[in-house]
């Protein structure tokens, strides 16, 4: 059976989808958030290294893949927004921003609680380090930006436009521990080499991954529901809904 | 129990990472919560009376 992804471009036929997706997605992150939290602090065994310190792994790592991965989504609906001048995209770009913001505040947060344990501080200016913090100010930057123009049309490419050319920091901190000597440690996990850590830690923390997937894609859907809803509400079809109804 | 929480001497570091963690993703999933709400209300107000387009009994056309 085919479908006809472009249909779904609509807001009016995006939102109902949406909200049959938030369940499932939002159920799963919470049900693999349990099932990682039980293996990264119940069964992953003490590191011989760090002792328990190292258990922040299980967040900090999959908090950090998300920050870079959300802003290549969210420069890439930027991106779909410029090139093709879809409503719908534009949406998704704003719905990411603050995800994306917090994903990267919680790697920052974790890092540096990681950090001053097993390094001696909770900050330094290295390469990883300061690249994720620019991160974070890129994030509160589109977000600015967009409170600062009034019409949603013009704020839509003005937060493209950032978020493109801001996505050149991305291959900066996924490289900068490469390129540059850091404090920070390389690559635990990689696609070409074997991982540098035991099996049972690496699938605790692929588990929280997955989790930290599910919960930005149902969060992003719930929040993007709501700006459908904020930028649509002189349609008819937002004025007939149940939920603006019934509150 | 106590051990567990005691995080082998690092629990200032691991709960205040797990902590903080979970508090911002409750901030956030209050947020967006809230987000809806006012969505809804001011699409509400926006919304004419009876936003349908009824055939007026009676009426002309």
């Amino acid at each position: 059976m085919a479908i006809n992804w472009y249909k779904y471009s609509s807001p009016a036929a995006f939102y109902p989808l949406a909200g049959r997706l938030i369940p499932w997605f939002g159920w799963s992150a919470a049900l693999l958030t349990a099932i990682g939290l039980v293996v990264g602090l119940g069964i992953a065994p003490t590191d011989f290294q760090q002792g328990e310190a190292y258990r922040i792994i299980f967040i900090h790592v999959p908090a950090a893949w998300m920050s870079m991965f959300l802003y290549l989504v969210m420069a890439f609906w930027g991106a779909m927004a410029l090139g093709f001048n879809t409503r719908l995209s534009a949406m998704m770009a704003q719905s990411i921003a603050p995800t994306g913001a917090l994903m990267t505040f919680i790697a920052l947060w974790t890092g540096s609680l990681w950090g001053r344990p097993t390094w001696g501080t909770y900050w330094a200016w290295d390469a990883r380090m300061t690249s994720e913090l620019i991160l974070l100010f890129l994030y509160l930057g589109v977000i600015a930006l967009r409170n600062a123009i009034d019409d949603p049309r013009r704020a839509d490419r003005a937060c493209a436009v950032l978020s493109l050319v801001g996505a050149i920091n991305v291959p900066i901190i996924y490289y900068s521990v490469k390129w540059w000597n850091t404090l920070h440690q390389g690559s635990s996990v990689s696609l070409t080499a074997a991982p540098k850590m035991a099996a049972i830690m690496l699938t605790g923390m692929l588990i929280m991954s997955v989790a930290a997937w599910f919960y930005s894609i149902a969060v992003s859907l719930y929040r993007v529901r709501a700006i459908i809803v904020e930028r649509e509400r002189d349609a008819a079809w937002v004025n007939a809904l149940p939920e603006v109804r019934a509150t | 129990m106590i051990e567990f929480l005691a995080m082998g001497g690092y629990a200032f570091y691991v709960w205040g990472a797990y902590g903080v963690t979970a508090a911002v993703i409750v901030i956030e999933i209050l947020a967006v919560r809230a987000r809806r709400r006012a969505a809804m209300e001011e699409a509400r107000l926006a919304a004419p009376e009876d936003p349908t387009p009824t055939v007026v009994p009676g009426g002309a056309q």
